[in-house]
């Protein structure tokens, strides 16, 4: 039967088009224009309330042609032929002339008058019920790609009507973590659009505890509160807490407007206002009898204000002690306005548990930032802890050994343009270049100042300003770049709250593997036998057979070449620069000295103090770095008053030495 | 060197006869103030300009914070790395009430003109939107409480690094932190400083710092020729003053003491010397020096900021005081004139660059090198520093013990160091 019917239409259609446009030739027959012919009358009169089966239709069908029909009339492409009632594309032509094209095949059917059509105008009600048509469409795209931009368009900018849809469509969905998605963000929209309220709390509750930024984002409206004032402070729900006046949470002057923009109190007038409005009266040198000259005080203006006032000259203002009086007769509350209060609460208290756990996490990400900051101050400080610590030699060029480090990989990168090599190829190369420059140095200058300290600093002191000088000199001023092999980018994401990039792990096993390497050679060699001999007792060491000479010169390019590395891994998370060794040589020195000099694990400790430290301290103030450095320098020097020989004091015949 | 009166007191001689390069100094130091006055273009024949008087008056402060210096390490043998900051504390405060003032000058003129008379908080609001409209405040930080008052800011040129060096220095001492460590601690407490005042929020202005010290408020009709020779004789009057006090603390029985806690301090201890008490007066007293020496200084640069206060400064302090001979207080102001000036003049541009043929030195780039490795070999070669060109000249032998240090001490002089 209904085949029938349908063949008659169509061929009744096909009759009228021919008769009517006799050159124009439409495909009346394919599905989807019948389909909008089946619910034409409701199409073409376009009314809110009534419009909502031929869209239901439209989304419902299988047709593959729907959505691109939907989308056309929300963009009101979509005309209707007055003469036969059929719907078509068109495109302008010129002012009076559009061009048809077929629904069904996207074919041009020809050029016609634009009076013989009518144009769809859906208003903005009727658009936002297609584009939720159109969004289950796109949410049942048989590509996952398309699915997910449809979530993402959703995420983006969320509607009342994608929630319908959103629930309409994932049951059925089958790839698992778009189905995931899709129920996360229903719970999501259910917190913002969800018609009762034990729906929405339900949602509410089912986020107790999620890190998600876009929870938080969900949750945070809901608590949104405004304060008003009344004579006595409401009961219910809604009030969140009472305030008081001049109080960090409402000033003064804020508790103030608030009664003065509910007409509750005269308002105020500001100095520049009052100042102002005293001018604008001022004749013949008096203000309302007033000299001019004696208004140079704030109390002699009021008197004037209020002078003028009860001339009625300008409007009565409150003074001080009436702003006073009327404030202290009002009770200021917070009262929750963007949900029910049940709403409200719900989210409050998520928020809460939330937000304990984001300080938890936070704790953790800070935790791992103090570790690869205590590991860069060990980096830094673990060649001054052979040659201060052990040899008790006190070297200020040890920051320009570790920026001749870094420059030495700089150079490197110049000539081997693959990272992965060229660093692999610096380390060694930094360290013999480093210990070079240390034997040089003890050889030629340290050499001849053992046993003055003072004096090995100045000169060392000398030597550092000079090299840097010269390295400025060589390189320019610029900060030169040190780059990471491609595998050390990016970083280790826990959650949305702890990470931790690459090359600070990186630099954290590095400052393991010197750990490591110091306590072989220092505990398990010959050298380190040698060197803790010489250092205890060089005399006693010479007559046993070893050259204090040769040792002293082999501790000192040891310790000079590990800076030398450390400058290479300071450089690939730092920027390369002459000043890069002086940055770090108090801070180096500190963190020696704070652990006891001359035991590798006190260095170790230090470093973990003086990083846990500078991290603590930015953490509480976190716009300034310089402050952090300051407070943590100023605990440093108050903490050597009650450890002056450091956390780990050598004791006995070791101390002496 | 003392005799025995009739009345039985020990009667020391006069410090003139005790230390003939007083008169010298003092002699010399006169001669140069009005040789320069003659030569300058305020006072004279006009063929000093008066930059270059003002290089010289800030010379002769840098002077007399080298004095300061030498008497902390070359006579008590603390390498202090901080006696730069007392010198900027003292710009500083100088140049608070100096800034101050001035803008409160401008302020009034400013707001004279206005339909009402300014009240005392609409001249206040002004002065600090005026100061610190340049790190985005327009209050005043509690540390400007007193700036406008000369006589408190003058007070607090002494009392602040003097209060400063006290405290620190009697933690410092009283955990016996000696030597090396003392010095690594000074230069902390230096970084912790400079790096607190390039804070924005210090209420200093941040790394802006101070700035038009060189105009004294209330003078602007006086010509910058006149003021800056009236700043060259308060600093040779400073320098003169601190020169004789230096004198009079190292000469008689108080010099001895902290000489010999400089060599061996452990034994001065056992001799029953609160060597504590010593060495927290010369520290301290060395700071209010080094803060007058500062607030001499920066009204005739003109300008101060954090940067001048940093670590670096200190130790180039010590530099001076080697080259120019530690423990001789004539080295060290020979030696921080000396320096500074070619320090200037190679900084300047006015040092001919050397053509090596492959390669061109320029001495602006290259002079920090050569001080650098000068001093090294100053160190290494020359203990004595120019100071010891004097040894020469009046024949002074030292006793050849195979220069051997005068004690067991970090800051103890070496044998080829000493005087006698």
């Amino acid at each position: 039967m209904s085949v029938l019917r349908r063949f008659y239409i169509g061929i009744a259609s096909v009759l009228l088009t021919v008769l009517a446009l006799p050159a124009l030739a439409q495909n009346a027959d394919a599905p989807i224009q019948q389909l909008l012919q089946e619910h034409g009358e409701i199409i073409a009169k376009s009314s809110r309330k009534t419009i909502g089966p031929a869209i239901d239709a439209l989304g419902s069908s299988s047709l593959p042609k729907a959505p691109e029909v939907l989308e056309k009339w929300q963009a009101k492409e979509l005309w209707v032929i007055k003469e036969t009632g059929l719907f078509v594309y068109t495109e302008k032509v010129d002012s009076k002339t559009e061009r048809m094209i077929d629904i069904a095949t996207g074919e041009v059917i020809g050029e016609v008058a634009k009076r013989d059509l009518k144009q769809l105008k859906p208003n903005s009600g009727i658009r936002g019920l297609i584009g939720a048509a159109l969004v289950k469409f796109q949410l049942q795209d048989p590509s996952v790609a398309a699915r997910n931009r449809a979530l993402d368009a959703i995420e983006r900018d969320a509607e009342d009507t994608h929630l319908a849809a959103l629930r309409d469509v994932m049951e059925a969905e089958e790839n698992p973590d778009i189905a995931a998605r899709m129920a996360r963000l229903e719970r999501l929209l259910t917190i913002e659009f969800g018609e009762s309220d034990e729906e929405r709390i339900d949602a509410i509750n089912h986020f107790a505890g999620d890190l998600g930024v876009d929870v938080r984002a969900a949750l945070n409206p809901l608590v949104a509160v405004r304060v008003e004032a009344a004579e006595a402070a409401p009961e219910g729900d809604d009030v969140v807490r009472v305030l008081t006046p001049g109080s960090e949470a409402l000033s003064r002057e804020a508790a103030y407007d608030i009664l003065v923009a509910a007409e509750l109190a005269k308002p105020r007038i500001s100095r520049d206002d009052k100042r102002e409005a005293l001018i604008a009266n001022i004749s013949d040198g008096t203000v309302a009898g007033v000299q001019v000259a004696s208004l140079d005080s704030e109390e002699a203006r009021d008197l004037a204000y209020a002078a003028l006032a009860r001339d009625g000259v300008v409007d009565a203002v409150a003074t001080e002690a009436e702003v006073d009086e009327t404030l202290g007769s009002f009770t200021f509350f917070e009262r929750y306005t963007a949900a029910s209060p049940a709403v409200a609460l719900a989210a409050a208290a998520v928020l809460t548990g939330i937000e304990t756990k984001v300080a938890l996490n936070q704790t953790a990400d800070l935790a791992l930032d103090a570790v690869s900051l205590a590991s860069i101050y060990f980096l830094a400080a673990i060649g001054l802890a052979i040659t201060f610590g052990v040899m008790r030699v006190i070297n200020m060029a040890h920051g320009e050994f570790i920026m001749m480090g870094a420059y030495t990989g700089f150079v490197v990168q110049q000539f081997v343009p693959d990272h992965t090599l060229s660093i692999i190829l610096a380390i060694p190369l930094a360290f013999a270049v480093t210990f070079g420059a240390g034997v040089l140095m003890e050889r030629l200058v340290i050499r001849h100042l053992y046993h003055r300290p003072l004096e090995t600093l100045l000169a060392t002191f000398g030597i550092s300003i000079a090299l840097q000088q010269i390295a400025k000199n060589i390189f320019g001023t610029q900060a030169r770049p040190l780059t990471a092999p491609g595998w050390l980018d990016g970083s280790l994401v826990f959650n949305d709250i702890v990470s931790i990039s690459y090359i600070r792990i990186a630099i954290f096993v590095l400052a393991l593997l010197f750990l490591a390497l110091f306590l072989f050679v220092m505990n398990r060699t010959r050298l380190g036998l040698e060197v803790r001999a010489v250092t205890q007792n060089p005399r006693m060491a010479a007559s046993m057979g070893i050259n204090p000479d040769k040792i002293n010169m082999l501790t000192f390019g040891f310790g000079s070449g590990i800076a030398g590395i450390a400058g290479v891994a300071i450089g690939l998370y730092a920027k390369v620069t002459s000043e890069m060794g002086a940055d770090y040589i108090v801070q180096a020195f500190m963190t020696v000295v704070v652990g006891g000099v001359g035991n590798i694990w006190g260095t170790l400790l230090g470093a973990s103090l003086v990083g846990t430290l500078q991290k603590g301290i930015e953490w509480l103030n976190p716009s300034n770095t310089l402050a952090a450095q300051t407070y943590m320098i100023l605990f440093i020097i108050l903490f050597i008053q009650f450890r002056p020989r450091g956390i780990i004091a050598l004791k006995g015949r070791a101390a002496e030495a | 060197m003392t005799d025995v009166s009739a009345t039985g007191a020990i009667r020391r001689k006069p410090l003139v006869m005790q230390y003939p390069s007083l008169l010298i100094f003092l002699g010399c130091l006169a001669l140069f103030t009005v040789g320069v006055t003659v030569l300058s273009e305020g006072f004279g024949i006009g063929m000093i300009s008066t930059s270059f008087v003002k290089t010289l008056g800030k010379t002769l402060c840098l002077c007399l914070v080298a004095l300061a210096m030498d008497l902390v390490w070359g006579y008590c043998g603390i390498l202090s790395l901080g006696h730069m900051a007392f010198f900027g504390i003292g710009g500083y405060a100088i140049g608070m009430w100096l800034m101050y003032a001035r803008t409160e000058l401008i302020v009034i003129e400013s707001l004279a003109n206005q339909a009402l008379p300014p009240t005392a908080q609409e001249i206040s609001d002004g002065i600090a939107t005026q100061i610190f409209g340049v790190v985005g405040a327009s209050e005043f930080p509690p540390i400007w409480a007193v700036s406008h008052s000369l006589t408190l800011q003058l007070l607090a040129v002494i009392l602040v690094p003097g209060l400063l060096a006290l405290v620190f220095g009697w933690l410092a001492f009283r955990s016996r932190v000696t030597g090396v460590y003392l010095s690594i601690l000074t230069q902390a407490m230096t970084l912790a400083l400079s790096l607190y005042l390039f804070q924005n929020d210090s209420g200093l202005r941040g790394n802006n710092g101070l700035s038009g010290l060189q105009n004294l408020p209330g003078l602007d009709d006086v010509p910058q020729s006149t003021v800056s020779i009236w700043f060259f004789w308060a600093s040779a009057l400073a320098l003169g003053l601190g020169y004789l006090a230096s004198v009079a603390i190292v000469s008689g029985k108080f010099g001895s003491v902290i000489r010999a806690i400089r060599d061996d301090e452990a034994r001065v201890r056992f001799l029953g010397y609160p060597v504590e008490a010593y060495k927290l007066f010369i520290f301290t007293f060395t700071a209010i020096l080094a803060g007058i020496a500062g607030a001499l200084y920066y009204p005739q640069a003109g300008i101060i900021n954090p940067a001048e206060i940093a670590p670096i400064a200190s130790i180039y302090l010590a530099v001076w005081v080697a080259i120019g001979g530690r423990g001789r207080l004539y080295g060290a102001v020979i030696g921080a004139a000396f320096v500074s000036l070619l320090s200037t003049w190679f900084t300047g541009g006015q040092a001919p660059d050397v053509n090596l043929g492959f390669y061109t030195i320029e001495w602006v780039n290259w002079w920090t090198v050569l001080l650098g490795l000068s001093f090294v070999a100053v160190t290494l070669f020359a203990p004595k520093g120019i100071g010891g060109l004097f040894d020469l000249l009046t024949s002074k032998t030292t006793p050849d013990r195979h220069g051997a240090d005068l004690g067991p001490d970090a800051g103890a002089l070496r044998e080829k160091e000493a005087e006698t």
